[in-house]
């Protein structure tokens, strides 16, 4: 019996170390301040969790390693992340595998708002030799003299569809009002 | 206790066997049916990484959906269920004991089933709860917990009233992945953490799962197997409890060499980057174990459908471990960080080490529980080959492709587009290895059912029997 006993607590004893070392220890350490009072209005919530539903994080990361460790500064993606540039939104979406580029500043590198609509769409339109996926269901297409209140997507030549055009639904402004709110605001460096 | 006397071993193995059938029938046949969903998953994602527009107008197939989802049916479908078959098979026989409470355990596995269906559709329909390895939501997680509690009990019970006096090291290995992996499902859905500490945890259970469930299982089935299909008895008893006692050490401090350079403690990565290290000493000394007790007879490992598969997935299993090791390492994860050849690395543990050994194992238990012999040499080699052939070509072409992509992306002159198109024919390889792994796995489905549904009255007892089981 003995033996048994050694096994169980063992195993046991040596989770419990490890769980409270690399999970209860940085939440008892972690900022509360920084992390938990910041206002996220309700689009960027919503638009956080399409990213999350449509599962960027497979292909994004939004963690920028710091100056000196990869080439994540000087390829424009940013400065070293901080828990503050999450704005306490969970799922975190940290990712591990760039097959796309790193998105934590994407918002400040590329701004405009018609461009991610475009993307969204048809990405290879304006990143030629991309292998994102396209997103048709967060847009409408409809017939081209119908009146809408959203502005039409623009698609280049090859992309644009005879006779329709695209709408982006609510859900492709709240993705990419989410994207546009990653810009890494610091005060200091 | 009721506790019955048999005149030799083999009359009571057979008697053991015969009654857990049942149970580990519905184990392997569950993980199965999930091996064949996970394999069609994994084509349709591997192909939609270089034909992006591949399936691209439906939104419940899209990459970021069918991704996640292949990887949960063959975690906590076929190598989760399918491994938990085996554990209890190992068991009934380092115990010699039959498995309790049948029922509750039969129904536990109903439930996960039910869970890991209903997961399987939200994940497709856009309700992932949006992290690597914990996408199942808690509505129909808690369903899977659930299925687990059964085991957990089962593999107490059968601890507290085993008929062996020696605790042989396979049982150490098993009972600590039946309490880890229920106590790792627990912190992962139940408390609710702050975003980058959420993080933390997230890689903290999914190296966990892992190195507390899966590697432990298939350490476990290597350190039954190799000594009784080859007839020499382990290298170096010893050695072994030295190796369970630091992988309990070590392995679970490991999570965090997953976010090196990110926004977490550096001390913490720090730690992990240690542990990772330290893992060295497990990993040599199950390698230890292992290979010196083949060395010499390698022939057998050869003729053996079980050994071959077994001790390849012992092979890899040191191989990935020391890589893990390596690429832990601040200057070589600079390097590999975020590109293919961590996904390679993740399918030379998944699939090289814990998948090989599954199916191994498979081979040796299914004669025994069945009563039956596999009907085709042929197709036993086909799927070795489909599988050995397969993995390796994924793994050359990803870990040369990822490699290459570090040193790209750690070059910022080097525009990203560019890098993309570079890796065009790594994504395409990727495709024609996950084909082959498929064809593989359809080899064996087909073997697995005609098995199972054969007349015991038949008589070509030939096949295992020729391979030197």
């Amino acid at each position: 019996m003995g033996n048994n006993l050694v096994l169980i607590f063992g195993a046991v004893a040596l989770f419990i170390s490890s769980m409270v070392g690399l999970v209860y220890v940085p939440q008892i350490l972690a900022d509360k301040e920084l992390v938990t009072e910041q206002y996220v209005p309700s689009n960027i919530k919503k638009g956080h969790k399409i990213y999350v539903r449509e599962g960027c994080v497979y292909c994004h990361t939004q963690q920028v390693r710091p100056k000196g460790f990869g080439a994540d500064f000087e390829r424009g993606w940013g400065v070293a992340s901080l828990p503050e540039d999450y704005k306490g939104l969970t799922p975190h979406v940290l990712g591990t595998m760039r097959t796309g580029p790193d998105l934590a500043n994407i918002g400040k590198r590329q701004p405009s708002r018609d461009w991610h609509y475009t993307h969204l769409f048809a990405p290879e339109s304006v990143s030629p030799g991309s292998i994102m996926p396209p997103f048709p269901w967060l847009f409408e297409v409809v017939d081209e003299n119908r009146i809408t209140n959203r502005k039409e997507v623009n698609l280049p030549g090859d992309f644009s569809i005879q006779g329709k055009k695209v709408i982006p639904t609510e859900e492709a402004e709240y993705l990419v009002d989410y994207l546009l709110s990653l810009n890494q605001v610091r005060t200091e460096e | 206790m009721k506790v019955r006397k048999f005149d030799s071993a083999a009359e009571r193995r057979n008697f053991i066997d015969r009654d857990s059938s049942k149970v580990l029938l519905s184990f392997f046949t569950s993980g199965m049916i999930w091996l064949l969903i996970g394999s069609t998953l994994a084509i349709i994602a591997s192909f939609k990484l270089h034909l992006p527009n591949f399936l691209g107008d439906i939104s419940w197939l899209t990459f970021g959906r069918v991704r996640p989802l292949h990887l949960n049916t063959m975690v906590y479908g076929w190598a989760s269920m399918t491994g938990a078959g085996v554990a209890l098979w190992l068991l009934t026989r380092t115990l010699r004991i039959v498995i309790p409470i049948q029922k509750t355990i039969l129904t536990g596995l109903v439930i996960w089933n039910i869970g890991l269906t209903i997961g399987s559709f939200q994940i497709l329909g856009g309700y992932s709860r949006g992290m690597e390895w914990l996408e199942i939501p808690f509505s129909s997680a808690i369903l899977m917990v659930v299925g687990l509690v059964p085991l957990l009990i089962a593999s107490l019970t059968m601890l507290g009233n085993r008929a062996s006096k020696h605790l042989y090291i396979s049982v150490y290995y098993i009972i600590a992945a039946f309490v880890w992996i229920f106590a790792l499902l627990l912190v992962a859905y139940v408390p609710d953490f702050d975003t980058t500490v959420q993080g933390g945890m997230n890689w903290w259970y999914a190296h966990n799962a892992l190195g507390l469930w899966f590697t432990p299982i298939c350490l476990a089935a290597a350190y039954y197997l190799i000594p009784k299909v080859t007839g020499r008895p382990i290298y170096s008893y010893s050695l072994s409890l030295l190796g369970f006692w630091t992988l309990a050490l070590f392995y679970n401090w490991n999570g965090f060499h997953h976010l090196i350079g990110g926004p977490v403690p550096t001390w913490a990565t720090t730690i992990s980057i240690a542990a990772s290290v330290m893992m060295i000493i497990p990993v040599v000394t199950v390698a230890v174990n292992h290979h010196l007790t083949v060395v010499g007879v390698f022939k057998r490992v050869i003729n053996s459908p079980t050994l071959r598969f077994v001790v390849f997935g012992a092979m890899s299993y040191t191989f990935v471990s020391l890589q893990g090791s390596l690429q832990a390492l601040r200057n070589v994860n600079e390097v590999i960080h975020f590109t293919h050849y961590v996904i390679a690395h993740a399918h030379i543990g998944m699939y090289a080490f814990v998948t090989m050994v599954l199916f191994g194992s498979m081979y040796y238990i299914m004669p025994r529980i069945t009563g039956n012999e596999w009907q085709s040499k042929s197709r036993i080699k086909w799927h070795f080959w489909l599988s050995a052939v397969g993995i390796i070509l994924y793994i050359v072409a990803l870990q040369i492709g990822g490699i290459w992509q570090g040193f790209l992306m750690n070059d910022p002159d080097i525009p990203f587009l560019e890098i993309v198109e570079k890796m065009k024919p790594f994504l395409e390889s990727r495709s024609v290895a996950a084909i082959l792994l498929t064809t593989g796995h359809i080899i064996f489905a087909y073997s697995y059912f005609k098995i199972i549904k054969r007349d015991s009255s038949e008589k070509s007892k030939i096949v295992t029997q020729n391979f030197g089981d």
